[in-house]
């Protein structure tokens, strides 16, 4: 049996890796990828913490979760499309008009 | 924590271990290509830590949904778009110093929540007791009914504007 705690940790220790490619990185696809890690580190802290409290509402979450992570990579996918072919770049500093 | 090296223990080192590494690899790798794969390796020991977690249902979703789908979408994008290697400049790396500071405040802070709530977790001893798939399924079509129903009418949405943001000429 592994402490519940153990489990949080490595959800923080994901969401702080999560943050920092966030911050760091500048590939526009490699941020969006960041915003991936750090919602699957949320959905382990709520998978461990409904094991710790025997109920099942933290793993109904996590569907809804990955429900919402699909829609949001169609659509912030499709955004990355127009941006790369609006700009013929992918990072984004140098998305830094509001208007071509 | 004087704990012995049980064999669930082991497997969740492994699999954290893993985790942290795909995570770290995400960070260092220059090409979006070798992030999405390691990000899928990070995908994959998650899918462990639910089955040692004994949820089942959801680690198969994490493969199929994740693992599958969505990094299918992210490295068909990125083929598409002939992404190539990524190029810093100096704000880049000094992004890199609050970057860090940021994520060490927010590790700090985590930790501290954590050591502090830490007794008041209870952990009941029948967990994993019952059957997580069938226990999910009733939750989903009982009491979350009408947030499921809302889910479907969310991906409609997410399907048109994905087709209205990436078609070339106008309809």
């Amino acid at each position: 049996m592994v402490p519940t705690n153990y489990y949080v940790i490595l959800s923080a220790i994901l969401f702080g890796l999560g943050v920092f490619a966030f911050v760091f990185k500048r590939n526009i696809i490699t941020i969006f990828m960041s915003i991936e890690l750090m919602l699957n580190a949320v959905n382990l802290a709520f998978v461990a913490f409904s094991q710790a409290l025997g109920k099942l509402d933290g793993q109904v979450f996590v569907l809804f979760v990955i429900v919402v992570a699909a829609a949001e990579a169609a659509v912030g996918l499709g955004i990355i499309i127009l941006i790369a072919r609006n700009r013929q770049t992918l990072n984004v500093e140098r998305v830094d008009l509001l208007k071509l | 924590m004087g704990h012995e090296m049980t064999a669930p223990l082991v497997v969740f080192f492994v699999l954290a271990a893993l985790a942290v590494i795909g995570a770290i690899s995400l960070i260092r790798q220059k090409h979006p290509i070798h992030s999405a794969l390691s990000l899928i390796v990070v995908m994959v020991a998650l899918a462990g830590l639910y089955l040692l977690l004994g949820a089942e249902f959801v680690a198969a979703v994490q493969i199929i949904v994740y693992g599958g789908a969505i990094m299918v979408l992210f490295v068909f994008v990125i083929m598409l778009l002939n992404a190539g290697v990524e190029e810093h400049t100096s704000i880049s790396k000094m992004a890199g110093a609050p970057g860090l500071l940021l994520v060490v405040a927010l590790a700090a802070f985590v930790a501290a929540t954590i050591a502090r709530s830490a007794d008041r977790i209870q952990t009941t001893s029948q967990a994993g007791e019952m059957s997580s798939t069938l226990g999910i399924s009733s939750m989903i079509f009982k009491e979350f009914v009408y947030p499921f129903e809302l889910t479907s009418f969310l991906i409609l949405v997410a399907v048109l504007g994905a087709i209205v943001l990436a078609q070339r000429e106008k309809i």
